[in-house]
């Protein structure tokens, strides 16, 4: 009954009051350094502030307004997820981002203790279902930040992945690959991809594995790094692999890791190889030719 | 039942599999291939899998015996054409084909073939001779 009561309460509060709350929730925000470093105009945050305060409304209106899980308060959630999500992209640390809904308590708390008068239980009735109600929001804003950021986080870790893992023709059925960064499995599955969707294309013969940017081979960088070999010797071609420097080399020999396949110190040594396989010589010109 | 057909290409049997292979058909293939070697007296076997989307660790371990029984019985298996997708799948299911030749298109894999052949001509001549 209490908790009716205290829902009527708000629902008039916010009904009756909402320009005067507006205007200090603006102020509380804005001293909590909501509009300082530029990232959000005031009116882009007034127009926030005024959508929140009306799908507000809604959900006090609605069957159940103390209940945040219920479906009067999708439009609220849906409104914070916006607001949460165009947070995290701006670059808005967690706690200015959560501020956003925790500022609104200080103006909800002074109206309700004016309106109360000297009500001590329905005061402390109406904060506690508002309490519960903005923390529950407020969690909501914090989950959808979070998210949003992995998102970030994810689709920077896909861009680096695809930037990082290029195929270069050195000469017709020669293919270099640089590896530059640590091999994981997801790497490793697009390399794969890459270097044999290349040999098709290329009509290669013999891919060079580059590994000079890999800072470190341990167990499971070998592992992959035959994986790769293995598949594109199921293809048709063959693999050197490049550019193991001497600690690497010691490290690898230390673990006892034999690669089985023909490496050499260099690129330069690799491609004098490759164009050997093919038939091929660099030989330079003599002095007359040149002239 | 189908059957996938196997050309003879001078001293080499060309087998393509342009269907999606099922296990009954590799097994036939492995009969009717031994047969064929035999009788052909090929010294090369040239598998083209450019038109197989799909494997299985049983048709991996297929090609796998395939190329054996040939070579016991002196021909040399190259597997040509294989697919991006395929090779993945094999290499992750833990199928080298350590023991089978591999090239990227049939042309090469004839070239393959045929330097085999000749050594095994020249080895022959040096017998003789």
């Amino acid at each position: 009954m209490t908790k009716t009561n205290a829902a009527s309460n708000l629902l008039r509060l916010l009904r009756d009051e909402s320009d005067a709350l507006l205007i200090e929730w603006l102020a509380s925000l804005k001293a909590a350094g909501g509009t300082s470093n530029g990232r959000i105009s005031e009116a882009e945050l007034r127009t926030q502030c005024r959508d929140f305060l009306a799908a507000l409304l809604g959900a006090f209106s609605s069957n159940e307004p103390t209940d945040v899980g219920a479906a009067g308060y999708s439009p609220v959630k849906e409104m914070l997820g916006d607001v949460s999500r165009s947070r995290a992209i701006q670059g808005f640390t967690p706690q200015e981002t959560a501020t956003f809904v925790f500022s609104l308590k200080q103006p909800l708390f002074i109206r309700m203790r004016t309106n109360a008068r000297s009500d001590a239980d329905a005061l402390a009735e109406g904060i506690w279902a508002l309490t519960e109600i903005l923390d529950t929001l407020g969690l909501h804003v914090m989950e959808v930040y979070q998210s949003s950021r992995e998102e970030i986080i994810r689709r920077q870790q896909e861009e680096i992945s695809e930037l990082s893992t290029p195929v270069v023709k050195l000469w017709q059925g020669i293919l270099a690959l640089p590896l530059i960064g640590t091999l994981d499995s997801t790497r490793t599955q697009v390399v794969m991809e890459n270097l044999l969707q290349a040999i098709v294309d290329e009509e290669a013969e013999i891919a060079i594995i580059d590994i000079t940017g890999v800072p470190t081979v341990d167990t499971l960088v070998a592992q992959h790094l035959l994986k790769t070999v293995a598949a594109a010797r199921l293809m048709g071609a063959d693999c050197i692999i490049s550019g193991i420097r001497p600690q690497i080399a010691q490290t690898m020999v230390h673990l006892g890791l034999e690669l089985n396949v023909v490496s050499k110190a260099s690129l330069a040594d690799a491609l004098a190889l490759a164009l050997q396989r093919t038939g091929r010589m660099v030989v330079a010109r003599t002095v007359a030719a040149r002239a | 039942m189908d059957r996938i057909p196997i050309l003879k290409l001078g001293n080499a049997l060309l087998v393509t599999v342009q269907v999606d292979m099922h296990d009954r058909l590799a097994k036939a293939l492995e009969e009717d291939l031994t047969r064929k070697i035999i009788e052909a007296n090929a010294q090369g076997v040239l598998i083209d899998i450019s038109g197989l989307d799909i494997v299985d660790s049983f048709m991996g371990r297929m090609l796998d015996t395939i190329a054996a029984v040939a070579r016991m019985l002196g021909a040399e298996t190259v597997v040509v054409g294989m697919r991006p997708p395929v090779a993945i799948t094999l290499v992750e299911l833990g199928l080298t084909l350590a023991s089978v030749k591999t090239a990227l298109n049939v042309e090469r894999g004839m070239a393959i073939i045929g330097m085999k052949v000749e050594q095994f001509r020249d080895a022959d001549d040096r017998d003789l001779g």
